[in-house]
């Protein structure tokens, strides 16, 4: 087929900028991610969510752990800290209360919050921390080539469980609740703009708060367990995911080839750590 | 009535206290740790002080989570601090290697009991003095001092918030059992000097955050300061941005190491006493080295010509000073609770020189002076 020479671009729209690209470190793009997941999804309902909060950038920090969504920090022209395996959230920890006035969001991935890194969220949790955490699910271990993780499927093939997986997942939507966070959603980045009004929630909550994004992993995940290109798992997504707001958190396990729960799980109100430490702080007479 | 930020004047006060006072006087508000003996008095003392002075205490989940915090605030502009013993120390190896690439200044305390593992948790030992050199995987240099009272517990627990700004490194406050549990004078200043913190000074667009000053020391700017920053603990470029290149990673880990090693006039500490005539040298530091004071006086009263000389820099070792005492020696004894760790240093400085003789147990109880004296005795024999 012949191809038709392509008409040169109007003026208008070679100095147009992308509406996001403040936020971001254009000198380090492209990304690593590969074509198919999800973080790129993910990553820019996350700048839609900043832009519709319209908080002065100099007062937001993102802190990530290790992995794929730990690449996340790196990206945004922010402060951002991408600090050792599984240590984002009591690194977040630290600067949020060394100074309150900044906006703490840890973003990062399944195996680094709930492995390597779950005693420090259920803790951050349990204390309500002020903190938001974004965990991008991708179901294993991407950056490191594909190896079961926390929340691996029982019978999912990954490079360690080339047998099918004999472990038992969390349900990282009950398991947040149950440790305490007072906010907790669930969407796929199917759903970006569900995704974007979760975070912009999850962000203004007082406390600690809960975004769990489900994210496809053509490279890894997909492969080995025949889920076919990212665009399959998205529709993977669409045909399983039911919206159910306010659902039991007991009720959001995943398991293959079953419909599986999404929306916003917990939105309750309760004293933050910091709201009860400067309360005291205030009636000792510290400054 | 608000409380008093620095509690001037004289105290009798334990080693542990002296050291939660030492950092509230140098300016430090943040402070997280994990309950662990025979460190729970800084701990518990933070505890009660620093929400009283506007401060932040917060007891973490475990030792890990502590320094990762104490980074943060760091990172945050805050003068933090976190403080440990043995298995503690074991778990902050990993994100000392993240202050340490990072350039983070702070100040961990570890006060050493009986090892390897849980060990002997209530009494005391020297063994954790390599671990604090070389504990974190990779190459690195490291500061660590060693108090020997209290009232040093304090000064130096200042002075490590000065160095840890200096060179934006974490410095090590390597105190022990008996030093932390012992109550003595402490006399406190009613005013310290406060490290500043070495700010940037080019507008943000011009900033590269890990571009050194000449003293190969960079700049810090902090989190809401409007610079921006990206801080990765993967090897990185002078903007900050990860370069996995062999260059730009020998580039970086020799910075790090060489913006301390070029400036050992500014952390190298110790102390003679009676060494003017001594023929025989005992070194030691912590405990121990006030122990070995009185073996030194028993040699004395049997003839032999002993001093002390006392290290209060561990690390970098000050292998000039223990070269140079080995000039003016005929032996050396080096007294520690542990089997060997800092006496291979001596023998490393020595070069051979004169001979060297350890004195050592592995933990649980201090040296007695006729311990140090036979020492002393032994190496007196073998240089005559």
């Amino acid at each position: 087929m012949p191809v038709k020479e392509a008409k040169a671009a109007p003026d208008m729209v070679k100095e147009a900028r992308h509406p996001l690209e403040k936020w971001l470190r254009t000198d380090r793009l492209p990304h690593i991610w590969c074509s198919g997941c999800g973080l790129g999804t993910a990553l820019s309902a996350f700048l839609f969510a900043l832009d519709e909060l319209g908080w002065d950038p100099d007062s937001v920090v993102v802190v990530s752990g290790i992995g794929c969504a730990g690449r996340v920090a790196g990206y945004l022209r922010l402060d951002t800290y991408h600090t050792t395996h599984g240590r984002a959230i009591p690194f977040a920890t630290g600067l949020k209360l060394a100074k309150p006035d900044l906006h703490v969001i840890v973003f990062s991935g399944d195996g680094d919050l709930f492995a390597i890194g779950g005693n420090h969220f259920i803790h951050a949790a349990r204390r309500n921390m002020d903190i938001a955490v974004i965990c991008v699910n991708n179901f294993n271990y991407g950056m490191t080539g594909g190896q079961l993780g926390p929340t691996t499927p029982v019978g999912s093939r990954t490079t360690t469980s080339p047998f099918g997986n004999f472990e038992h997942p969390f349900n990282l939507v009950h398991l947040a609740a149950s440790a305490g966070a007072t906010y907790v959603a669930r969407w796929t980045t199917l759903d970006g703009r569900r995704l974007t009004k979760a975070f912009v929630e999850a962000l203004s909550h007082k406390g600690f708060t809960f975004v769990e994004v489900l994210s496809p992993c053509p490279t890894n995940y997909g492969r080995r367990n025949r889920l076919g290109e990212g665009l399959d798992e998205l529709k993977y997504y669409r045909e399983h995911m039911v919206i159910r707001h306010g659902a039991d958190p007991k009720e959001a396990d995943i398991l293959p080839g079953k419909p599986f729960l999404v929306g916003k799980f917990v939105d309750i109100e309760k004293p933050s750590y910091l709201e009860l430490y400067q309360a005291k702080v205030r009636e000792l007479g510290g400054e | 009535m608000p409380a008093k930020t620095i509690l001037s004047g004289v105290h009798f006060m334990s080693g542990d206290e002296a050291i939660a006072e030492g950092a509230i006087a140098a300016g430090c508000r943040f402070f997280a740790a994990y309950p662990i003996t025979p460190q729970s008095e800084i701990a518990e003392r933070l505890a009660w002080r620093l929400p009283q002075i506007g401060g932040m205490f917060i007891q973490m989940e475990d030792e890990i989570a502590a320094i990762a915090a104490v980074l943060g605030a760091s990172w945050a502009g805050m003068k933090a601090m976190t403080a440990t013993s043995g298995p503690g120390f074991s778990l902050m190896m990993e994100n000392l290697g993240l202050g340490i690439m990072t350039e983070t200044p702070c100040v961990i305390v570890n006060v050493q009991r009986g090892a390897p593992s849980t060990g002997l948790p209530t009494l005391v030992a020297q063994g954790d003095m390599m671990q604090a050199r070389w504990g974190s995987h990779g190459h690195y240099e490291i500061i660590a001092l060693c108090p020997a009272s209290p009232q040093e517990s304090f000064d130096l627990t200042v002075r490590a918030f000065a160095l840890a700004e200096r060179f934006r490194v974490p410095v090590l406050l390597m105190t022990d059992e008996v030093v932390g549990h012992m109550y003595e004078r402490v006399e406190i200043r009613p005013s310290v000097p406060v490290a500043p913190r070495r700010k940037p000074r080019v507008p943000p667009e011009e900033f590269l955050p890990f571009k050194p000053d000449p003293d190969l020391v960079p700049p810090m700017a902090c989190a809401g300061e409007g610079y921006r920053v990206h801080v990765t603990g993967l090897t990185h470029d002078e903007r900050g941005y990860p370069d996995m290149t062999p260059e730009a990673h020998d580039r970086l880990v020799r910075r790090l190491v060489d913006k301390i090693r070029l400036f050992p006039q500014e952390y190298t500490f110790y102390e003679e006493v009676d060494l003017s005539d001594a023929e025989i040298a005992v070194v030691s530091y912590g405990i121990s080295a006030r122990v070995s004071l009185g073996g030194i006086e028993l040699a004395r009263k049997a003839g032999i010509k002993a001093g002390l000389f006392r290290l209060i820099t561990a690390w970098p070792f000050p292998d000039e000073a223990i070269y140079n005492l080995a000039q003016r020696v005929k032996g050396i004894v080096v007294v520690e609770i542990n089997l060997g760790q800092m006496s291979r240093e001596v023998e490393r400085a020595v070069r051979g020189r004169v001979p060297v003789h350890g004195v050592y147990h592995a933990g649980g109880r201090i040296h007695t002076p006729e311990e140090v004296f036979q020492g002393i005795e032994e190496v007196y024999r073998r240089c005559r």
